[in-house]
């Protein structure tokens, strides 16, 4: 399906390519493309044709830009839309605000809640901040217990409830117990309910009353569908929701639910989850899934570019040194040369398909725009043998690659992480075989 | 044997249509005059009315066929009101899904094995807990083997429902190779001449090889054990989620097959038009919707009321 879409997109771009400009006339047929890619991603219907809208009136009234064929133009467009939609930064919890603060998680059943809120607990503690656990959920079988295991497991107090009582009395409670013993973030886990539930949408309404959250979360599957508008709204009419965690994001769902969500409510989305692992949380990058969610428009612009700046001869050459393991810091400076060439970092990253969950590992490897500079610098100050074998780096010759360069030990050495952290990743890759993501690399095909 | 549910078929199909009322409020919404049944149909309506099955999960690509078809009856002259146009449609989500209403039938030898597979958090247990409630309640005896051994408490989730249900349970510790519980469950029916076993399997994600090789696994040994089993393997599918389910049934149907169905959270206002989709790329049955949290939420899907309840 998604392949079918990809390729019909093609020759809508490629046809948008032989006009000089975008013109009512030949925009319609990529219009359409993108309409059919974000209903497959399960964007909602609405939230799509007022998205096509935007975009088709931004692309008749644009001025083209002279380094851009109206097709990369008209791609540039739909992704800058998308993501503005989005939402443009990345959003942290409200926690600036008198101890402890309680954050509420709600949503459907299924959805991710319990599992979250571990996660969230976890990063919280990370920050140095005493999270507290609190279940809430006194319906379903074993919800209580599930928390207190995943509390066990990751030696951070649960709250003792029982499932008989009130969760309203419960969330009281714990609060209040937390505030006595020092906790500074009460993470409520609210059971899952119908968003039609009256009764039960009615308790989540007196649990916020009786708590004042700093945060009521949202947690929606990646996976959902048209009925996300439906389910956002009626919990946004309720609680007023301040963020989104959209979960099961290692998936391939391509999660259109997150635009259709963000359309209804405005809040922004405040972390994806990307595994079942309490680690697998991540802050939103809007930008990235804006990629996600157009998927094609995308990948077609990372083709294209990677055809401009990559030559096949080089390519093969790169490939028998990875394969031989010969991969070395002169090869990984002409490679950040060569990607940087087709754009920032980000950007780039975020065009490779099927990256998901690789994409933090990728982005420790990847120096940062304005570091590029320093990393060429850093290689250029080394020697021939130096270059070849990185083994050889030990502290004086570190120091004087440092002087040379007109950087600092702390510099050489991080880029000799990152460097490192680059050769095991495509040793793996390499191994990968045919679900590797090296096969989808151009760049290192 | 009666069906699931049988007694408050009334209020199920009520229910249903409590649910589902909703898409048609949408399908009509824009043409009032007309859906009072005296207008004539128009492109508008056509439109509107493929506006309503992909806000139904049906898929563009689909909703347009079916608009499309309706559009050529049209042209015929074959559909003068909305009337004729509602039924027209009706009888096209039939005809798709009424091969699809077999119900699972359980047979000796025993123990008949089911094994239930799924991504995370779309009901494998909770429909577990409610297939044991239909199965005891038809005098079988019944074993659940809780091979979920990875998610937190999740053994503990299926004890209560055994428990709810009068069904055995087979449980290891957590960590447990699912296989292993699997085998051994498979070992106590024999012993006990239990009838069914109900095999309860972490949710997983479809991409995760590994974690498809682990339950392709639980088949093999299922066979291994007992020729013929898993009996049944039932792909449970949420009817909030979207365009994914075709993914994930094309995937388990290649790692685990998939000869039963079962589509869960109809008592919510999604529609799970995309099973129609879903039908397309496999085979199997659709044996059960869930249309609620209780034991007794569990019904055998009925393509008729599927399709009137949606128009
Ligand atoms: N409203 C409604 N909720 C349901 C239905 N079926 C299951 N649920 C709820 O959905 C949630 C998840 O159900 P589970 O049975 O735990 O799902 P699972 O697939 O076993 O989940 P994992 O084992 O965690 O992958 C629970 O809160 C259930 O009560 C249904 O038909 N309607
Ligand atoms: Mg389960």
């Amino acid at each position: 399906m998604f392949e079918n879409l990809s390729g019909k997109f093609q020759d809508v771009l490629k046809k948008l390519r032989g006009h000089g400009r975008i013109t009512e006339g030949n925009v319609e047929g990529a219009l359409n493309e993108v309409r059919l890619a974000l209903l497959e991603a399960d964007v909602n219907y609405k939230v799509v044709k007022e998205f096509v809208a935007a975009v088709r009136e931004k692309a008749l009234g644009a001025e083209v830009l002279a380094s851009l064929s109206p097709d990369q133009h008209f791609v540039k467009i739909v992704h800058d839309e998308m993501t503005r939609m989005m939402g443009s930064t990345a959003q942290e919890l409200n926690l600036a605000r008198k101890p402890p603060v309680p954050v509420m998680l709600v949503g459907l059943q299924g959805s991710g809640k319990t599992t979250t809120c571990g996660k969230l607990a976890l990063q919280l503690q990370k920050m140095k901040r005493r999270p507290y656990l609190v279940p809430a959920d006194v319906y379903r079988p074993a919800a209580i217990e599930q928390l207190k295991v995943l509390g066990r497991q990751l030696e951070i107090p649960v709250f003792d409830s029982r499932s008989d009582a009130d969760p309203v009395a419960i969330c009281r409670e714990a609060i209040r117990y937390a505030e006595l013993n020092g906790y500074d973030t009460v993470l409520l886990d609210t059971a899952g309910r119908l968003h039609i539930d009256a009764p039960l949408m009615e308790e989540l309404a007196r649990i916020k009353a009786a708590t004042d959250p700093g945060d009521i979360l949202l947690v929606a599957d990646a996976m959902t569908g048209q009925d996300a508008v439906n389910v956002a709204k009626a919990f946004h009419e309720k609680l007023h929701l301040t963020g989104v965690v959209l979960t099961k994001m290692d998936g391939d769902a391509r999660g259109g639910a997150a635009l259709s969500i963000r359309a209804v409510t405005g809040a922004p989305v405040k972390f994806v989850g990307t595994g079942e692992k309490a680690e697998a949380l991540e802050p939103f990058h809007p930008d990235r899934m804006a990629s996600r969610i157009l998927g094609m428009g995308d990948i077609l612009t990372f083709v294209e570019k990677a055809q401009e700046q990559v030559d096949e001869k080089q390519a093969k050459e790169l490939e028998r040194k990875l394969r031989k393991a010969e991969f070395t810091l002169e090869d990984f400076r002409d490679q950040l040369l060569r990607l940087r060439k087709m754009g920032s970092m980000e950007e780039i990253l975020g065009m490779i398909p099927g990256l998901g969950g690789k994409m933090k590992e990728l982005k420790g490897a990847a120096p940062d725009e304005a570091e590029l500079k320093k990393v060429v610098a850093i290689i250029d100050s080394m020697t021939a043998q130096e270059r070849r074998n990185a083994k050889v780096l030990n502290g004086s010759r570190r120091k004087r690659i440092a002087a040379g360069s007109g950087t600092t030990v702390q510099d050489v050495n991080r880029l000799m992480k990152n460097f490192q952290q680059a050769e095991e990743m495509i040793k793996r890759m390499s191994k990968g075989g045919k679900r590797g993501m090296g096969r989808n690399l151009p760049f290192f095909r | 044997m009666t069906e699931p549910g049988d007694a408050p078929r009334g209020a199920f199909f009520s229910r249903l249509k409590a649910g589902l009322s909703k898409t048609r409020e949408l399908l009509f919404m824009n043409v009032g005059a007309i859906a009072r049944g005296i207008g004539p149909v128009d492109a508008g309506v056509l439109s509107d009315l493929e506006e309503a099955l992909i806000l139904a999960d049906a898929g563009a690509e689909l909703s347009h066929e079916y608009v499309e078809s309706l559009r050529a009856a049209w042209r015929r002259g074959e559909l003068p009101d909305v009337d004729s146009l509602r039924a027209r449609l009706r009888a096209m989500v039939v005809e798709t899904l009424a091969p699809r209403m077999v119900p699972l039938r359980i047979s000796p030898p025993y123990p008949f094995v089911v094994l239930v597979v799924g991504v995370n958090g779309v009901g494998k247990t909770t429909t577990i807990g409610k297939v044991a409630g239909w199965l005891r309640s038809e005098g079988h005896t019944v074993l659940v083997a809780a091979a979920d051994t990875f998610r937190a408490a999740a053994i503990e989730q299926l004890a209560v429902w055994a428990e709810r249900a009068g069904a055995d349970i087979v449980r290891h510790k957590v960590g447990a190779d699912s296989s292993a519980v699997a085998f051994d469950a498979v070992r106590a029916a024999e012993a006990r001449g239990t009838h069914v076993v109900l095999v309860d399997t972490a949710g997983r994600l479809h991409t995760k090889s590994h974690l498809m090789e682990e339950v392709r696994k639980v088949v093999r040994v299922l066979g291994k054990e007992m020729p013929g089993a898993p009996h049944e393997v039932l792909l449970v599918l949420d009817a909030t989620g979207g365009r994914n389910a075709i993914a994930q049934a094309k995937t388990f149907q290649e790692f685990t097959g998939v000869t039963g169905l079962a589509l869960t959270k109809l008592d919510g206002t999604a529609k799970g038009g995309v099973v129609l989709s879903v039908t397309r790329e496999v085979g199997a049955p659709i044996r059960f919707i869930g249309v609620g949290e209780k034991a007794e939420d569990l019904r055998p899907f009925d393509a008729q009321a599927f399709a009137e309840a949606l128009f």
